[in-house]
């Protein structure tokens, strides 16, 4: 009936725009975070934690 | 002080008794009288413990007083549920294949034992590896022993209550349907309790740790910790035909249960089966492999996408359903794209071992870590390739998809926690090493074997049932009847059996290693590696 | 010699971003589904189960019939030829949990409804092997001689309208009553039956005159399935979604 046959198009849609926005932005804070330069050395200390005690 | 555990344990107790006495029905009865005895038992038992939370009698010093008397528990549940699950798994196999073995009772029937199989695997044997490995690994990556003084042993135990209600309610008929949530509102509720004072004792344990960064493996702990609990609050949110009555009728209906259902119903693969057993992966590989983690970097990136990804994924359950399309659209996008966390995980694990390949050869329990990241990598292949909606339309309803869960759940899931098991038993019991190397080796081989023979069979049948359901002759009429593709199953349910058999006999070797580890023993065997050379560091005093 | 609170800090945080995370998918997904008008077609007909159905309904829920029979038929030509028009998502909303199923072990049971007599119902459910000999069913020999539970039948009906199933008071009052009705057709109460069920099958169901057992449930529950919406008078081009 009336405007059912739209709801595809309208979430297509939104997911097209702000969907994808979302997870790139999403996507780029979290290899921001990985790979910012200051990290290096504090994430290869953090690989040796389970080495550390036993 | 400790002691104040008696005030909750006591309101536990009544609670049961009230529950015995009202009871609407003979299930809720027995329950009630269960939920008593454990409140009971659970007093008598801490007063014999007299106060010890389970740490060594004396605190090492200059060391960390880790409680491992719990994990020592987790080992012993662990092994022992795996062994009730994969039994119980076989029996049903053996049904499908032979009708007879069902014996027309109410209680063995195919229908009320597939839950307690797939309960049976999932939340006890699977559980109990997550408990043990979890409570294992933030004691030690923390440098910290674990909160709460008796809650992780409430813990422990209330889980194991929660799996024995589970059970019994199956095959007594209690059930709300809806698969991998079958237990009714009061089990549910029940575990909810559990599963808080888990939340609180792994964070309260995360507060103890000594430096700032949390190692990663916890990330994938806690992340599986709090999505369970959102997901499990919210599908079975339902309302019970009485307080005392073990029925109770779920809140939504239809196509939006549905949805709800296959979001929990996915996300218990993702977070429980995946993220929790992320968390083993990435703690004993490194361990087994004495060298990091490949790449630390890429296991954050790994860990924000897949739990991102997964969330999504559920509607590609629902493919061709009454689901609104655009529904089954995202699930099936989402599905495809955790291909790639999926894999970035499975190479971060595989290069771990990068420099040490030879290990493979003469370390049967880094064997197991390693095949089981293998058979991850395959399952979370084969799981995008069959959310694909023309895929699916051929797959879905068929045994391809019991062949895909099999790949992942025997090979992934059971083989990674085999390994913490194994890594666990002699360091947990003070014993030298393992009662026999060899014996894993056996292990190692039977559960592959068993692995290939029930996943390719299920290939097999799979997609022959579903081509054969699509068939159509010459004159355009239907070409098998749906008795004549029952029929057509029967050689590969046997092979399927076959592969089951081979997999419990393989778990009941490990069952009897553990068990002489536990005492102790060391089974005279030709050693993997040469004796050790006298290039060899001195043992500190 | 680090600041605690900044370790708890830390832990919490991580905490919330994981909630924030997997929350987004739930909402954004499951959501739309409560408010969107064309999730559920309009569709005449589908009514919510007398209360034997629904006995019989909790019956295959309690042996687990789900396990291996879907309720859900795909809009293929060959299950739509095979089961019937396709299943829409009026049929099940009135379903507290829905039985779409995973797995056709055997087949789906959408349509099943009216397409086999009750007696072969009853002699397939005691010994499917009698009648189809390549089936690999369990038998149910016990819900022919297993009396119907249903003095709390009321309970269930009004726990099932507060979920949503529009169960007045007078069908609450009369379920025991419909109960006994709808397994006894030449009884007073069959009109009456049908007044708050439009289309009810009162029959004795196990064909074993007297109280209803767990076996006259179950075959009128699975008599029921998929005949309620008519699909002459049903327009699918009003119902894209």
């Amino acid at each position: 009936m009336q405007t059912t046959g739209t709801t595809f198009e309208q979430v297509a849609m939104f997911a097209e725009t702000w969907g994808l926005a979302y997870l790139v932005i999403l996507f780029a804070c979290v290899l921001i975070y990985a790979f910012r330069p200051g990290a290096k050395k504090k994430f290869q200390d953090a690989a040796q934690i389970p080495f550390k005690e036993d | 002080m400790s002691f104040l555990i008696f005030l909750p344990l006591g309101l536990i107790g009544l609670l049961g008794l009230a529950l015995a006495a009202g009871a609407a029905d003979s299930v809720m009865y027995g329950h009630g009288l269960l939920i008593a005895a454990f409140a009971a038992i659970g007093v008598f038992w801490i007063i014999g413990r007299n106060g010890d939370t389970g740490g060594p009698a004396k605190a090492v010093p200059g060391g960390v007083n880790y409680n491992d008397a719990i994990v020592r528990a987790g080992v012993v549940a662990t092994t022992f549920w795996g062994v009730v699950g994969f039994t119980v798994g076989l029996v049903i196999a053996l049904q499908l294949a032979f009708p007879v073995l069902n014996f027309d009772l109410p209680w063995t029937n195919f229908g009320r034992l597939r839950p307690l199989h797939t309960s049976a695997v999932v939340f006890a044997f699977g559980g109990n590896a997550l408990l043990m490995t979890s409570f294992h690994v933030v004691q030690r990556t923390c440098q910290a022993r674990i909160a709460g003084g008796w809650a992780p042993w409430f813990v422990f135990w209330g889980y194991q209550l929660f799996i024995v209600m589970a059970a019994t309610g199956y095959v007594l008929g209690v059930t709300q349907s809806k698969e991998y949530a079958e237990p009714e509102w009061y089990v549910d509720l029940w575990l909810t309790v559990v599963w808080v004072v888990y939340l609180l004792v792994f964070l309260g344990t995360l507060w103890r740790r000594k430096e700032p960064h949390i190692y990663v493996a916890n990330w994938f702990y806690l992340a599986f910790i709090v999505t369970i609990a959102m997901l499990h609050i919210v599908n079975n949110l339902t309302v019970p035909v009485s307080l005392t009555s073990t029925k109770s009728y779920v809140l939504f209906s239809g196509v939006q249960d549905a949805l709800t259902q296959w979001w929990y119903g996915h996300n218990a693969v993702g977070f429980f089966l995946t993220a929790g057993f992320l968390g083993i992966m990435y703690y004993y590989v490194p361990k087994q492999a004495e060298r990091p983690v490949y790449s630390y970097r890429l296991s954050i990136v790994h860990f924000w996408s897949l739990i991102f990804l997964y969330i999504w994924a559920g509607p590609h359950h629902l493919h061709y359903t009454a689901l609104p399309d655009w529904a089954q659209t995202l699930g099936m996008t989402f599905s495809v794209m955790l291909w790639m966390p999926s894999w970035g995980g499975m190479i971060n694990g595989l290069m771990t071992l990068s420099g040490a390949w030879d290990k493979l050869r003469t370390d049967p329990i880094l064997r197991l870590l390693a095949i089981s990241v293998a058979f991850y990598g395959m399952s979370t292949f084969e799981g995008p390739l069959m959310s694909i909606k023309a895929v699916n339309g051929l797959s879905h309803y068929t045994d391809w998809t019991i062949g895909h869960v099999h790949s992942g759940a025997l090979g992934w899931v059971g083989m990674v926690s085999f390994g913490a098991i194994y890594y666990l038993a002699p360091r947990m019991y003070g014993s030298e090493r393992l009662y026999s190397l060899r014996l894993v080796s056996v292990h190692f081989w039977l559960a592959t074997v068993g692995i290939v023979l029930y996943a390719a069979s299920m290939w097999v049948s799979g997609i022959m049932q579903g081509l054969m359901w699509r068939a159509y002759d010459a004159l355009g009429f239907l070409e098998y009847s749906f008795a004549e593709t029952v029929d057509a199953m029967h050689p590969f349910y046997v092979i399927r059996a076959l592969g089951g058999l081979l997999y419990v006999t393989g778990a009941l070797v490990m069952a009897w290693n553990v068990y002489r580890t536990t005492q102790g023993r060391i089974r005279d065997e030709r050693p993997y590696e040469p004796a050790p050379a006298a290039s060899q560091p001195a043992p500190a005093e | 010699m680090f600041d605690h609170g900044k370790l708890e800090k830390n832990s919490i945080l991580m905490l919330i971003g994981i909630l924030v995370v997997v929350s987004i998918g739930g909402i954004v997904e499951i959501s739309p589904l409560f408010y969107l008008e064309s999730t559920i077609e309009k569709v005449k007909g589908v009514r919510p189960y007398t209360p034997l159905e629904l006995a019989g309904r909790n019956i295959y829920i309690r042996e687990g019939c789900y396990n291996c029979h879907s309720q859900m038929v795909r809009p293929f030509r060959d299950e739509v030829e095979r089961y019937g028009h396709y299943s829409l998502a009026a049929e099940s909303m009135y379903d507290h949990p829905f039985q779409w199923g995973s797995k056709r072990t055997g087949p789906d049971l959408a349509r099943v409804g009216g397409k086999y007599s009750d007696e072969w119902h009853k002699t397939h459910l005691v010994d499917p092997r009698s009648l189809v000999p390549e089936s690999i069913m369990p038998g149910y020999p016990f819900l022919a001689n297993t009396p119907l539970r249903y003095a709390d039948l009321p309970d269930h009906l009004a726990a099932n309208r507060m979920v949503g199933v529009p169960y007045d008071d007078a069908m609450i009052a009369a379920a025991k009553a419909d109960v006994e009705a709808q397994v006894n057709p030449d009884g007073d109460g069959v009109e009456a039956l049908r007044k708050r069920y439009p289309g009810a099958q009162a029959r004795d169901f196990d064909a074993q005159p007297g109280a209803p057992t767990e076996m006259d449930a179950l075959i009128a529950y699975l008599q029921v399935l998929g005949t309620m919406v008519d699909f002459k008078a049903y327009k699918a081009e009003d119902n894209y979604r």
